[in-house]
């Protein structure tokens, strides 16, 4: 994270800036995803479990009314026991997926942004001639005693 | 899945990775030349996707490598290309500078962790409320595996919605700054050779120097190769899309292995043939009807009695039909947002090479 910070900082180049940007978002992103680790669980993709088929089959073919039972079975959510927070689903822990969703989507919006950053950055470029900041200040500065 | 290691072999896999992610960082830090910085960009992002897959995020993972290691770099190398190939190197106050600075923030990050519930542990606050209720509610509510999706299309299909806005302002963005189809664009100060004027229908002699410019068309066998290849990827995309109730994918990772096809196939045969066999306006146009697509399934839901995005509302018999139906829909406009989003970014970046003059670079 902060590598990327430093990229940002010191250099002067638009597009390695852009490329330190990139490194500190990965790595908050690996932040949230160590904080959603379970120790020795699995991916938060839930095993076949008999009470997965049941449940489909059951809805399919009675009625609602079988969910409603079934979410009735489910225990208090927010109990937080120690030795069962994982477990009353069937025995298998599995990881936070919550984080996931989360980082899932912010990758994709930060490619997005990232895309807007290195547009604007060919912009600059083509107005400029540089993508170096201390050149472009130059420029400006230039600009600004020719035009007063 | 008790680990009867004496020493978690995991841990040991996690250190060796994220070494490599601070021996790459480093690296790039160190590094002027922006080719290979943006090189070691994408093997951070690989190796980040690695460490994901070991940190029981197979969905980021997934994520990360498409989008970070793929699209990413294809689109920092389009910018580079656009713009220069070396970085100044900084000045040494600067550096020291900034170094101070970032050694400072390190050192509070760092003391931070201190209050930070221990690796792995379930019974942190970040892994009992919340994300706990998704787990076991998911089996009932919606009965798919892949609790990942059903919490982004469903119990959080408002967040997942403004996500696919930001990607599509972002995307409109990138249109408004660079232009979709540049040849059309009215920035004359770069293109004043003519070309700007020509439609389609340009004379053979101009598009024939084109294409020799942007395509790689004297390399028979990486044609056949990606003739070949462009429909598998596309079947996988699809595969991605609709086994993502299942397994690790979903609309997001779909649309960028879509897109990367397509970004593949105008690699290989030229933005010209590109633009005919997918043009910009339709590009132009899935960008919006993705959203569209997703916005509409929620107006659905309010028309049959609903709230916004109320899935069960689609088929009030079987509320988990309804909502497999709902997650599906949704997930089609995320898919059909997000690869069009991103084929817009590339025609925005790829259409400017052609403007580019030997003495640029």
């Amino acid at each position: 994270m902060m590598t990327g910070l430093y990229v940002v900082i010191s250099t002067g180049n638009l597009v390695k800036k852009l490329v330190g940007i990139g490194l500190f978002q990965t790595s908050v992103f690996q932040l949230y995803i160590s904080l959603s680790k379970v120790r020795g669980a699995q991916p938060p993709i839930i095993e076949k479990p008999a009470k997965y088929g049941d449940a489909v089959k059951s809805a399919g073919e009675k009625s609602a009314e079988t969910v409603t039972d079934l979410l009735a079975k489910i225990p208090e959510v927010t109990a937080l026991d120690p030795a069962s927070v994982y477990d009353p689903l069937m025995g298998v822990a599995y990881s936070n997926p919550l984080p996931h969703v989360l980082i899932l989507t912010a990758i994709v919006v930060g490619v997005a942004t990232l895309a807007v950053g290195l547009a604007l950055v060919v912009r600059i470029r083509e107005a400029y001639g540089t993508i170096e900041e201390d050149a472009i200040d130059d420029a400006e500065y230039k600009a600004e005693v020719n035009a007063s | 899945m008790e680990m009867s290691f004496p020493i978690d072999i995991f841990v040991i896999i996690d250190l060796i990775l994220i070494s490599m992610l601070l021996v790459v960082g480093i690296s790039i830090v160190r590094l002027n030349n922006l080719f290979v910085i943006v090189m070691l960009y994408g093997v951070y992002s690989l190796l980040a996707a690695t460490w994901f897959v070991s940190l029981d995020a197979v969905d980021v993972a997934f994520t990360e490598a498409a989008v970070g290691a793929g699209i990413s770099t294809v689109l920092m190398l389009g910018a580079m290309l656009l713009t220069s190939r070396e970085a100044k190197p900084t000045t040494p106050i600067r550096r020291w500078g900034s170094l101070l600075i970032v050694g400072v923030t390190g050192i509070a990050l760092i003391y931070a962790t201190f209050d930070m519930p221990a690796f792995g542990d379930p019974n942190s606050p970040a892994n009992s409320y919340v994300g706990l209720m998704y787990l076991k509610a998911t089996i009932t509510d919606i009965s798919i595996p892949n609790v990942v999706t059903a919490i982004l299309a469903s119990y959080r299909g408002f967040d997942t919605f403004g996500e696919v806005v930001v990607v599509l302002t972002a995307g409109l963005g990138v249109m408004l700054i660079l232009g979709i189809d540049s040849r059309r664009s009215r920035s004359g100060e770069v293109e004043d050779t003519g070309e700007s004027a020509e439609d389609a229908n340009e004379p053979p002699a101009v598009k024939e120097t084109t294409k020799q410019i942007d395509a790689l068309n004297h390399h028979i066998v990486l044609q056949v190769v990606a003739k070949m290849l462009i429909p598998i990827i596309i079947l996988y995309a699809l595969y991605v899309h609709f086994h993502g109730d299942y397994g690790p994918g979903g609309g997001f990772q779909a649309g960028v292995i879509f897109a990367s096809a397509i970004i593949l196939y105008s690699l290989i045969f030229g933005m010209d043939q590109t633009r005919r066999a997918i043009p910009p306006k339709l590009v132009q146009f899935g960008s919006a009807l993705g959203v569209l697509i997703y916005g509409g399934t929620g107006v659905i839901t309010i028309l049959m009695g609903g709230k916004f995005l109320d899935y069960n509302m689609l088929d009030q018999s079987d509320t988990i039909h309804a909502q497999h139906m709902g997650i599906l829909m949704i997930e089609v406009g995320v898919l059909v947002t997000v690869a069009s989003v991103m084929l817009s970014i590339y025609y925005g970046f790829a259409g400017r090479y052609r403007q580019l003059k030997d003495q640029n670079w």
